[in-house]
């Protein structure tokens, strides 16, 4: 297990899990949301490559469209 | 063209800025904007601009001003219930600085007149209220190689970018919004603190006058993210998506 922060929580995952499992894992919609991790958008077409490591801080950045 | 006396009272207190002088505000009396929608962040935006002395100010919105509007729509004012809203910007612009040039479209802006209305700006600034209007105005963007300023509400929540996607390094809007997002509430559904409209509609104004005099560190390349309820804010990282289908390698 590993230790991560998210939107400012701690949370415990399972090791060996990128950004596309971590959104399963949270069940969230991947086409919702942007993923902050440590302070930069990873793009969205490499959240399969991008894996999480322990002490990793990330947010979870909801799309809005409101004018 | 020289200042008039006139001009160099109204805008004195930019000239006095070693960073604008009289040369930055001539560049802003040149500059030309277009505004995507003129509402909650529109407002703010079209008056901020129009005060400093943007010389012509496009504004495109085919929505007609509602009483519930007023709660943060400050260009719009009772008075003006009813009204085509670009029609209402107008007449405050006007009242405000008559030096400017407005030029309305009392239209959507949809695949038909965009590329036609975008070509004749040098910047547009984005605060619709919808993502596929928010993805034309993108895509036209990006082949006109024209900088897009981009601002998005949310209830307590504002998100502000400036999108470059024709330069190698610099993302598109599509880099950070790549599918039409489903399910996401409007204002009307989800509602909004109107003061949040006037912070981010304020800072997009900011970051249109950086553009035009190409003061400070750009937001190119950066997403700044508001949060009234707990009176932050923070910028970020955003890189443009080599796997972009719009504006990747």
């Amino acid at each position: 297990m590993i230790n991560v922060t998210i939107n400012g929580d701690t949370h415990s995952l399972d090791s060996d899990l990128n950004l596309n499992d971590l959104l399963r894992e949270l069940d969230i919609e991947e086409d919702k949301v942007a993923i902050e991790h440590n302070r930069e958008i990873v793009p969205k077409s490499t959240f399969d490559r991008v894996m999480i490591r322990d002490g990793d801080n990330l947010e979870i950045v909801h799309f809005i469209g409101g004018g | 063209m020289a200042l008039t006396d006139d001009q160099l009272e109204r805008y004195a207190r930019h000239i006095i800025l070693k960073e604008v002088g009289g040369h930055g505000q001539q560049k802003l009396m040149n500059a030309k904007v277009l505004v995507i929608g003129a509402g909650g962040l529109g407002s703010p935006l079209l008056m901020y601009l129009a005060a400093a002395g943007v010389g012509t100010l496009g504004i495109i919105d085919d929505d007609k001003v509602d009483l519930s509007n007023l709660q943060r729509q400050i260009i719009h004012m009772t008075s003006s219930i009813g009204e085509e809203k670009a029609s209402s910007a107008r007449g405050m612009i006007n009242k405000l600085n008559p030096d400017i040039k407005v030029n309305t479209y009392a239209e959507r802006l949809d695949k038909s007149n965009a590329e036609e209305i975008i070509a004749h700006y040098d910047i547009v600034a984005d605060g619709c209220d919808n993502f596929s209007t928010r993805f034309l105005v993108n895509d036209i963007c990006l082949k006109h190689r024209k900088p897009l300023i981009s601002g998005a509400l949310s209830q307590f929540d504002g998100q502000l970018a400036t999108f470059k996607g024709y330069e190698e390094n610099l993302p598109c809007y599509r880099c950070l919004v790549p599918d039409h997002p489903r399910g996401v509430l409007s204002c009307a559904e989800a509602g909004i603190l109107g003061a949040v409209a006037g912070v981010v509609g304020t800072m997009q104004a900011i970051e249109v006058l950086r553009e035009i005099l190409n003061l400070g560190d750009s937001l190119a390349g950066k997403l700044l993210i508001y949060d009234a309820l707990n009176a932050s804010s923070r910028t970020i990282k955003l890189p443009k998506d080599p796997g972009c289908l719009y504006c990747g390698s």
